[in-house]
């Protein structure tokens, strides 16, 4: 099973499950999804329920916005995190806002799906990573949703929370293969994970850069360096207790994600080590993240630009050096 | 591209340099592998070359200086762009966390600018982690910065520092063991350790302590390690190269032989304070020294000066030890002798095979100060002394 099949499994189950729930948002009908998530849903679900929609992304997240304040259980599609800025205003001015405007009267149980992440020269207009500005705003919930697992079930969890949530899908995984772990048939929104179990270090992150972060764990582990790596899973709220239980028996950390250092989900995340953990660490707590660049359509630009595990690696080291990294 | 010449690691131990000499001056040009600086180390003068085709814009250290591995020396033009990314880039513009007053003047100096010339050599950097351990261990700051001079502190140092003070913390048993583990891996690392291993006919040592002990109350009786440990001060003190310290790259012999007795400590873990002088004391006032000891390891008394002054080893598993046990060298010592546990076994004299008592003698030194037949030596030495016990 692809990470595409587990997202398609996760819609079809959905749809069957519960007749509130419909999909809109452009090419998801007739063209099957930009990224081919939705193919053949048309034809099972018909056009009430799989709905395309004209290229105006404020339009039909508000329709959204609307349908789940009336009842229904709307997940839109929102080709990529880049376009999902022309509906800001509805996200963050709307959705996110009227369940505490209206003292808790008005829920708005919605669901956007959108791709995100860089590393398929898509240029910059399609390559960014703006999950972290999300996760920046009270009101919304922010899952990225890294394995095969999360792909299938996050989607559920997503519908039966009470509040919008946003599934950030990094389009460089949605070729990646693996299973299901038999049994496993839901997984919540609260709780990183821990994908790879180390005692020198914590490598934080999610999305595709848990695989980098994997591989360039194996590299260090052929050198005798244990990464701790942990799946942040939900962006918003972070999940404090992992991170500061797995940064006090490792004292050290890095963080690794494709957005931006500055003013960054990564900067977050350092701040509140530093305010929770800051009597455990032994050096000072590093990050690798994107280039401070609009992502590089070229090929070289943009491997360079974006965190790899060669640079994982050196962060890591440097963390662990004699001097303390600073 | 403007790039910090910082003062690289020019060895696993290595936590500072003094710069001696500029080889640039600012607007002098230097090419990739040319020597830029030069600075001293304990291992002596080294010349650091430069990684970049660059031209030097500022020194921003002045010849006497020391400083830490990883302190801007200088700062270069480099022409063009690098070649490779350093292999582990400095977090950019990460400054040391300076001590700020609640009001930040808007005339702070810019970030870049902390390691400015002039400044005095950076204060120790001491994790936050190792500051939080220093408490709990009763360490003060200002040991930990005499401790570092200069250098970076972790947690691992706060327990070494705590475990060479006085035993008495509520902890000591964790520190202890990091303590054991940082000496024997510095230990395993830095000396090259070899080994020989004798065996004693312990018979005439055996009767002569059963004779002496059989008029004597209790607690004047005489002990086997007591009679191993005076051999071993004897014939250290008469073969050169195993007494004494091997530090800043060469032996110095030491004139007092203070053996450490290896001290097994309740409840895990291992000291080997020493006998002081134990080469010129009388059997009676060493047992009476030995017994002092090792009250105060169990009672956790011991005297600082007692942890440091050992200039050679000895260790024993006593009577449920093996036959033989190879010993691991007590930095910055050169030498250890591991005693057996005493075993009837059967021993050839004079062509006929008996039963004795056999003691093994095991010695780990250090080559780079003797040879294996120097070694030989002082073990046959410390076997020549036991066969006369009376004359110890």
């Amino acid at each position: 099973m692809t990470y595409r099949d587990a997202v398609h499994e996760a819609l079809r189950d959905a749809l069957q499950a519960d007749p509130r729930v419909f999909l809109m948002g452009e090419d998801v009908g007739r063209y099957g999804g930009s990224y081919a998530v939705s193919k053949g849903l048309l034809e099972e679900f018909g056009p009430e329920r799989i709905r395309d929609t004209p290229l105006s992304e404020s339009a039909f997240v508000g329709a959204g916005i609307g349908a789940a304040l009336g009842g229904l259980r709307p997940i839109v599609e929102v080709m990529t995190v880049n376009f999902s800025l022309l509906a800001l205003d509805q996200i963050v001015n709307n959705a996110a806002t009227l369940s505490h405007m209206s003292g808790g009267q008005l829920s708005v149980p919605l669901v956007i799906r959108l791709a995100t992440g860089a590393g398929r020269q898509l240029a910059a207009q399609h390559s960014h990573s703006l999950e972290g500005w999300y996760a920046h705003i009270p009101g919304l919930r922010i899952c990225a949703p890294a394995t095969i697992e999360d792909a299938r079930f996050m989607l559920a969890a997503a519908l039966a929370c009470p509040d919008p949530v946003l599934l950030f899908e990094h389009l460089y995984l949605y070729n990646m293969e693996g299973g299901v772990p038999p049994g496993l048939e839901r997984v919540d929104l609260e709780h990183a994970a821990i994908r790879r179990a180390g005692k020198d270090v914590t490598l934080i992150t999610y999305g595709w850069s848990l695989y980098k972060c994997l591989t360039a764990a194996e590299a260090l582990a052929a050198q005798g360096i244990e990464a701790e790596v942990l799946d942040l899973r939900t962006l918003r709220p972070l999940d404090d207790a992992a991170i500061m239980a797995s940064v006090r028996r490792t004292r050290r950390a890095v963080i690794v994600d494709e957005g931006w250092r500055s003013g960054s989900l990564s900067a977050e995340l350092t701040t509140r080590i530093v305010e929770q953990a800051f009597y455990d660490l032994e050096a000072p707590v590093a990050r690798v993240c994107t280039a401070e660049v609009p992502v590089p359509y070229a090929k070289h630009l943009e491997d360079a630009a974006l965190p790899g595990p060669a640079a994982i690696e050196a962060a890591v080291r440097s963390v662990l050096a004699r001097d303390g990294g600073g | 591209m403007e790039l910090e010449f910082r003062l690289p690691s020019l060895g696993a131990d290595m936590e500072s340099a003094t710069l001696t000499e500029w080889l640039k001056k600012p607007g002098e040009r230097v090419r990739h592998g040319e020597p830029l600086v030069t600075v001293e180390t304990t291992k002596g003068l080294i010349d650091i070359e430069s990684y970049e085709d660059a031209e030097v814009l500022e020194q921003l250290v002045q010849p006497g200086s020391k400083v830490a591995v990883g302190t801007a020396l200088a700062r270069l033009e480099v022409q063009g762009a690098s070649q490779a990314p350093p292999a582990a880039p400095a977090p950019e513009a990460t400054p040391p966390p300076a001590p700020m007053g609640p009001l930040a003047p808007a005339s702070r100096p810019p970030a870049s600018a902390v390691e400015s010339p002039g400044t005095p050599p950076p204060r120790a950097r001491i994790s936050p982690a190792a500051r939080r351990r220093a408490q709990e261990l009763g360490v003060s700051l200002e040991e930990l910065e005499r401790f570092a001079a200069g250098g970076f502190v972790h947690i691992e140092d706060v327990e070494k520092l705590a475990a060479q003070r006085p035993v008495a913390h509520t902890d000591a048993r964790g520190a202890m063991r990091a303590t054991i583990g940082a000496a024997m891996a510095r230990a395993k690392r830095e000396i090259p350790h070899y080994y020989l291993a004798h065996a004693v006919d312990f018979a005439p040592a055996r009767e002569w302590l059963a004779r002496h002990n059989a008029t004597l109350p209790v607690q004047d009786r005489l002990i086997e390690a007591v009679l191993i440990t005076k051999a071993v001060a004897l014939a250290a003190a008469r073969i050169e190269g195993f007494n004494g310290y091997f530090l800043h790259g060469r032996f110095e012999s030491s004139a007092a032989v203070h053996v450490g007795a290896a001290i097994a400590v309740r409840g895990g873990g291992l000291v080997a304070p020493a006998l002081l002088d134990a080469d010129r004391k009388d059997l009676p006032t060493l047992m009476r020294d030995f017994s002092a000891l090792v009250t105060r390891v169990r009672a956790g008394h011991l005297r600082s000066g007692e942890f440091t002054a050992a200039t050679i080893t000895v260790t024993s598993l006593g009577a449920e030890g093996v036959d033989v046990l190879f010993p691991i060298i007590n930095p910055p010592q050169v030498a250890i002798v591991g005693a057996g546990a005493v075993r009837e076994q059967p021993w050839v004299r004079d062509g006929e095979l008996i039963a004795r008592p056999v003691l093994t003698l095991a010695l780990a030194a250090d080559h780079r100060v003797t040879d294996g037949r120097a070694g030989a030596r002082l073990l046959r030495a410390i076997a020549d002394l036991l066969a006369q016990p009376q004359a110890l």
